[in-house]
């Protein structure tokens, strides 16, 4: 079952055409990566996907449902969560308040209740920052606060999550502990679309790939074919 | 039909001079120097008082203040950039931050300003009389100072723009709106610059405070307020950092003052305020802005 | 696990209880010293209402006054007709319903837009009710029916204990999540569902219920007001002043700041305003340049040296 769906998707900013037709689907349960030189358009499809930005044309389906134009909130509330390129958290709040507001906000009928701050210590658990809950996010290490917004996004109980270059900026370790946590989510049954440049991350966990270049989708398919495909080589080698 | 058209024309022109004159030191302050100065009206009350002092104290006509008072007033905007937001953008995390403070500091600095004249001028309204013989033009008819003050405005403002546009300070000035960053690393002393500019902005302010006082409307210590959001109202609808629009953005506000006061006097105020928040709503970059 | 929201009962009771033995024996004080806490409950109301949705967002208003002055006017223009406990809430309402209006429209604008809208409101109120009294009604300002200095004192102190909960409902609350998350980053906020307008309006809106209710309950006190000294931008100066001073991330913060201020003008109020209004503008430049966490930030870091000087087993002499 395809959990998303895009259907020639178009966004230009003044006379840069950012995203130029772009269609693909996402299955259910799946880890997709999405790849390309710097400026092929990723973060901005995030963005179109996430509502941070209209389109210009396109639609956009989320388990069959229209969600073309939705505000931001609504579509977190529709089950589709994301991190950021340039980490987002509340950085003088703590982090389990971070959680808190991704729990509260992100689910129907939420309160403050004893209630709410175990299920946001469960999910600190889950990312293994329990022992950290009560610091301020912006004393944490940048690993910790990518992990921090990913414990955010999976506080709202999303169904899709969007992964903006988590990997970016951490150690060799840092990037096999974060390859283990995408692999834990989606074993819990959320489907991951992850914006990356670290290669052997990509290429170990995604199950598929879609590779954009300026704004256009140029290839899609299994890693083993992505490595072999002539345009994507040629983009790469190219620039 | 032709005369009630010219003298609606002429009468918007009068009153916009100033306001063109008061926006652009105003934009200055905001556009460039990033202060969102809500004293800024206070200053063209303490130009406007200044003016009258010397006139009716010393019997310095208004034209020869000029002289005195710009100057003055500029090394007391260069002064108090230099003594409150200079170690504020030092100390502020972010230019958001800074924002926000100086904006603050400028609230403060409306209460010392307005004070200060209360207390040396006192509250009760004062006037003057200069000039105030009427002239015909084209079969309307109006007060030779206040075509006297559109003739300043029009060569105080056109000086200036020769002044960003031909000299090396001008253009250091230009390049800090632009991008400071950018502007420090090219070697432009940022921190004096600003200072200038929000000097230009305070001198504009009590020249366009003296204008006003040639008037002949009543002069209160509390008037400042108004003009600071005229000024406001002026610089979203030119556009933030456009000097021209700004100039521009002057005289169509006065010119909608002008109608709106010939109709409904009191309603100006209201008039400019839908402008405002028409502006906010539709184009915030304003109607000369990019 | 205990997140930033803190522990709150004993302050709380403890205030509680303060205005409680205050408010008893009311009879018994002289009528200088209810007038006196009067008004300084006024600006601590003021000054809370500010901090409820400025504190945590950022968003800078400069309309209180506008807000306060509403209230007044509501309560001149009701107040032969209704009786004060009625009065009171509606001028509260008005308020709320100009705030939900002004909110809605420039709430989505950045930061400094909406605060230069609300530095105009005062005006604008003040220009258009003039204009209105003078061209429609024909008369210029109100007689109002005065209630007693007892009466307004109580007022005060039920308006006071009201905002009071609210702010410390508010911070317990998700909603006082949301407020500093939108403060932080509005596009996060919004991505992990939060209704970032619908908050930011509504809240703002509270907040202004309760400056209008403290100008219907205020205006008790003057037999005749005009849009000139309902509409006062003294009244949006001050609250923001206190609220700078005193800091407002605890609930103690600005309550200290606001009384500290108010006793202030009333022991430098025997020359002419003009003087102290001087001093607070320039306190203002010296807060904002030097203290920039307010009292409360210097205070905060006295009880964290002290703290850490505890907790690594230092003597303190």
């Amino acid at each position: 079952m395809n959990i998303l769906e895009l259907a020639g998707l178009n966004k230009h900013f003044g006379g840069l055409a950012a995203c130029t037709n772009v269609d693909f689907h996402v299955e259910q349960g799946e880890i997709l990566g999405l790849i390309g030189p710097n400026g092929a358009g990723k973060t901005t499809l995030f963005n179109l996907v996430s509502g941070a930005l209209t389109v210009d044309s396109g639609v956009i389906r989320f388990k069959g449902k229209n969600i073309t134009g939705l505000k931001p909130h609504q579509i977190c509330r529709a089950g589709i969560a994301r991190t950021f390129q340039s980490v987002k958290i509340f950085s003088k709040m703590s982090v389990i308040d971070n959680v808190l507001l991704g729990y509260l906000f992100g689910n129907p009928k939420c309160t403050m209740s004893d209630k709410a701050t175990r299920e946001a210590a469960e999910i600190l658990e889950f990312v293994e920052l329990s022992e950290i809950s009560g610091l301020r996010a912006m004393d944490l290490t940048l690993a910790n606060q990518k992990r921090l917004e990913v414990a955010r996004a999976l506080a709202t109980k999303p169904e899709l999550l969007l992964l903006d270059e988590v990997m970016a900026g951490l150690n060799h370790t840092e990037i096999t502990q974060a390859m283990e946590l995408v692999r834990k989510i989606r074993e819990t049954g959320v489907t991951v679309i992850m914006i990356e440049h670290v290669m052997k991350a990509i290429m170990s966990i995604c199950d598929r790939i879609i590779v954009l270049h300026h704004g256009e989708k140029i290839a899609e398919g299994k890693p083993e074919e992505i490595v072999k495909n002539k345009t994507v080589i040629d983009v790469y080698l190219g620039e | 039909m032709v005369v009630q058209f010219l003298d609606i024309v002429i009468g918007g022109l009068l009153t916009g001079g100033i306001y063109a004159l008061i926006a652009v030191g105003f934009g200055l302050q905001y556009g460039v120097a990033r202060v969102l100065n809500i004293a800024h009206g206070e200053f063209i009350m303490l130009g406007a008082f200044c003016t009258w002092t010397l006139f009716t104290m010393a019997g310095v006509t208004p034209l020869y203040s000029m002289f005195i008072c710009a100057p003055f007033f500029f090394a007391i905007g260069f002064v108090i950039y230099r003594i409150f937001y200079t170690p504020l953008r030092t100390s502020s995390e972010s230019p958001a931050v800074f924002e926000g403070n100086s904006m603050l500091a400028s609230f403060g600095l409306l209460f010392v300003v307005q004070n200060l004249a209360l207390i040396i001028w006192g509250s009760p309204v004062k006037g003057y009389s200069y000039l105030a013989f009427p002239i015909q033009l084209s079969g309307a008819v109006f007060s030779a100072n206040r075509i006297v003050t559109l003739i300043a405005s029009v060569i105080l403002g056109s000086a200036f723009y020769v002044f960003l546009v031909c000299t090396r300070t001008g253009k250091a000035i230009r390049a800090a709106a632009q991008d400071p960053d950018a502007a420090e690393l090219m070697g432009v002393r940022i921190n004096r610059v600003l200072a200038l500019c929000f000097g230009f902005g305070v001198m504009m302010a009590a020249l366009g405070g003296l204008l006003l006082s040639m008037t002949s409307i009543m002069l209160s210590p509390v008037m400042g307020m108004q003009y600071t959001l005229i000024a406001i109202i002026v610089v979203v609808l030119g556009g933030l950092g456009n000097i021209k629009g700004s100039f521009i953005g002057g005289f169509i506000l006065g010119l909608v003052g002008y109608i709106v006061s010939s109709s409904q006097p009191g309603l100006s105020m209201v008039a400019y305020y839908v402008i405002f928040l028409f502006l906010l709503l539709v184009k915030p970059t304003g109607l000369l802005g990019k | 696990m205990k997140s930033a929201r803190g522990n709150w009962s004993s302050p709380i009771i403890m205030t509680v209880l303060l205005l409680l033995l205050v408010a008893l024996p009311a009879y018994a004080l002289s009528d200088y010293t209810v007038i006196l806490i009067t008004n300084i409950l006024m600006y601590v109301v003021l000054t809370l209402s500010w901090a409820i949705f400025s504190g945590p967002t950022g968003y800078i208003s400069l309309a209180p006054a506008a807000f306060f002055g509403v209230g007044v006017y509501a309560s001149a223009i009701l107040s032969s007709d209704l009786p004060l406990p009625i009065v009171i809430p509606i001028g509260g309402a008005a308020s709320f319903i100009l705030a939900y209006l002004v909110g809605s429209l420039t709430l989505r604008l950045r930061g400094m837009y909406f605060t230069m809208f609300t530095f105009g409101l005062v005006e604008l109120v003040r220009n258009f009710l003039h204009w209105w009294e003078v061209n429609i009604t024909g008369t210029v300002g109100r007689l109002i029916i005065t209630a007693d200095n007892t009466t307004v004192f109580y007022a005060m102190v039920v308006t006071f204990l009201a905002v009071l909960f609210a702010s410390y409902l508010i911070r317990r609350s998700k909603f006082g999540l949301a407020l500093r998350s939108i403060g932080e980053s509005e596009e996060a906020a919004a991505h992990s569902g939060v209704n970032v307008n619908r908050v930011k309006v509504v809240i703002f809106a509270v907040s202004a219920f309760f400056m209008g209710a403290t100008g219907a309950t205020m205006s008790m006190r003057w037999t005749y007001i005009d849009p000139t000294s309902a509409f006062s931008i003294q009244f949006s100066f001050m609250p923001v002043l206190m609220a700078i001073f005193g800091g407002m991330g605890h609930l103690y913060a600005p309550i200290t700041g606001a009384a500290i201020f108010s006793l202030l003008e009333e022991i430098l109020t025997t020359k002419s305003p003009h003087y102290y209004m001087l001093l607070f503008g320039l306190t203002m430049l010296v807060v904002i340049l030097f203290m920039p966490y307010g009292l409360e930030g210097i205070i905060e870091k006295w009880r964290k040296k002290i703290k850490a000087g505890l907790r690594s087993g230092h003597e303190y002499t």
